[in-house]
């Protein structure tokens, strides 16, 4: 096993407990746009599809890239937006 | 992959991962929540930004054309989408992110494939690692999206042999797996186990019920975050690990959050099925329930001191929020004191309930969660039961045999009077009759959530 890949581990399970603690305490109100929220930040995927297809030249790799960039950018902004509309309408008493 | 990137790209990535953070932090309350959101995607305008200015990336044309269409799709999504088919539309997104992670693996298999170089066997492992999950969440998402859309059933779906099935094909792909790290990089076999972890998530997905989806929507959230992290391991990028193990992180806390409130661990929930109850049928067929007109719920109603609405997943399906809403309004115009009482798993996602009355303008300090508003049921005029069963059935407290035995419920039969708003007798979705619906301070109003309650709010004006 290479180093990089054992500093990933790390990097993972610290990020992993990071997680843990800022969201543990979430109220029920929130659990959905929570949910969405998170959903819309694992459209981080983007970066790698953006990677993967932004070779030069065509190939089956690239085409498999660009669909990944598609999807995961369906995932980004509709996530992203969805959660705000959700927000907005939360409300304390008028 | 293993070359550093530039200095600006790894800040970049490091401001994105503390707005992820912050972001994250800030949806932990309502007043900051719109904040969080916004930091979130802040921090990923920051990170894909910056990622386009890595070396490798030489196409942008074919880049911006990819995400100008990704975000118009996106876009008219969460604009046109309406707020009772939230639990679809966000486990359509969660396929779309474990399909996007799955696809990058498959990517990068091929490009390590026809460079025909020797491929490392700590890559090759991250690759298969990759494609198991990202396959498995879009798979397992699509299925769930079918359910909730209603373009599959969304009863149990059983087949023979469940578990071992499941168990052959886990084998089968960790055989693949074996297979390829040790010979030839063979694309047949590959592409096998592209199919086996697609076969995977449906069949993980299929035989779960519809009462069961918050925990499953939860779940395959959770496996699309390890999925990105899944391919931040294959290209060697830190701010893919930190995002989705962030995701990977929210969603078990959510999951875990659901099968507590349903008193059933994950494992119960995804490979054993409610088995079929066996009903005493005589002891049910004896019981009767009392049915009442709208004009004497609505007496019942609006002549109580305090009123606790239960809503369940009929609200949802009959869009009733809206008419519960002004129920309510007319209730407090003549000084009835109205909170509701949600359910962590009413509904079909976390949360179900509250964004549903959210959209209708319900202040969400009205809302009372199961532990809060559960010892105010004694003092409670009225419980108005609309579309829920399961989580106010009694028999979750004292009958041991049932499949509900032991999940917390929202204490209803406590109340003075309860009046359930309900289709017909069927029972809920765990195929067990409702204790509460024969009490004896249970009156039945039948007919659908909306129209119901809007023929309350019409005869309580009136009154």
């Amino acid at each position: 096993m290479t180093e990089e890949l054992m500093m990933s581990f790390f990097v993972f399970l610290l990020a992993a407990f990071a997680g843990f603690e800022v969201i543990r305490k979430v109220p029920p109100t929130l659990h959905t746009p929570l949910m969405s929220g998170a959903n819309a930040i694992s459209g981080v995927i983007l970066i790698g599809a953006l990677i993967v297809a932004g070779h030069a030249d065509w190939s089956l790799a690239k085409v498999l890239g660009v669909l990944a960039v598609i999807l995961a950018t369906i995932n980004v902004v509709g996530g992203f937006l969805v959660t705000d509309r959700m927000l907005k309408m939360f409300r304390k008493k008028e | 992959m293993g070359f550093s990137l530039p200095i600006i790209i790894q800040f970049a990535y490091l401001a994105a991962a503390a707005l992820f953070i912050l972001g994250l932090h800030n949806l932990n309350s309502p007043a900051t929540a719109r904040r969080g959101n916004l930091m979130a995607a802040v921090g990923m305008f920051l990170a894909v930004a910056a990622t386009l200015l890595h070396r490798e990336i030489l196409d942008y044309g074919t880049l911006v054309a990819g995400m100008v269409v990704g975000a118009c799709i996106g876009a008219v999504a969460a604009r046109l989408v309406k707020l009772t088919a939230m639990p679809q539309m966000v486990g359509l997104f969660n396929g779309f992110g474990g399909g996007a992670s799955a696809l990058v693996a498959i990517a990068e298999f091929w490009r390590l494939q026809s460079a025909s170089a020797l491929v490392p066997g700590d890559t090759l492992c991250t690759i298969l690692w990759g494609l198991f999950i990202g396959g498995l969440t879009l798979s397992g998402s699509l299925a769930a999206f079918g359910k909730l859309q209603g373009w599959l059933p969304g009863r149990p779906v059983l087949y023979p042999f469940q578990r071992s099935l499941n168990v052959l094909l886990l084998a089968l792909y960790l055989a693949g797996s074996v297979y390829l790290m040790h010979g030839v990089l063979d694309p047949a076999v590959f592409t096998a186990l592209i199919a086996l972890s697609l076969l995977l998530g449906i069949l993980l997905v299929m035989p779960i019920g519809g009462a069961d989806m918050p925990v499953v929507v939860s779940l395959l959230n959770s496996l699309s975050g390890l999925a990105a992290a899944s391919a931040g391991f294959i290209l060697e990028n830190n701010i893919l690990i930190i995002s989705g193990a962030l995701v990977g992180a929210a969603g078990a806390i959510l999951t875990r959050i659901m099968s507590k409130a349903m008193n059933r661990s994950l494992f119960s929930i995804l490979f054993g099925t409610f088995g079929a109850a066996k009903e005493d049928a005589a002891a049910a067929g004896a019981r009767t329930a009392r049915s009442i007109d709208p004009e004497q719920a609505a007496m019942m109603l609006a002549y109580s001191g305090t009123v606790v609405i239960i809503p369940g997943y009929g609200m949802a399906v009959a869009r009733a929020q809206q008419a519960v809403r002004d129920l309510a309004d007319q209730l407090e115009k003549r000084g009835v004191k109205v909170k509701y009482a949600i359910h962590p798993v009413a509904g079909r996602m976390p949360g179900h309930m509250n964004v549903l009355l959210a959209e209708a303008e319900v202040p969400y300090e009205k809302l009372y969660d199961l532990d809060d508003i559960n010892p105010e049921f004694e003092r409670t005029d009225v419980a108005l039961v609309i579309g829920a069963s399961d989580v106010v059935n009694p028999a979750a407290r004292h009958a041991k045999g049932s499949p509900i035995y032991g999940m917390p419920i929202l204490n209803a039969d406590k109340a003075r009077n309860i009046i359930v708003v309900k289709r017909g007798m069927s029972p809920g979705f765990s195929g067990i009759d409702n204790e509460l619906f024969y009490h004896e301070r249970t009156v039945m109003l039948f007919g659908d959530a909306r129209e119901a309650v809007q023929g309350l709010v019409n005869e309580v004006k009136q009154l």
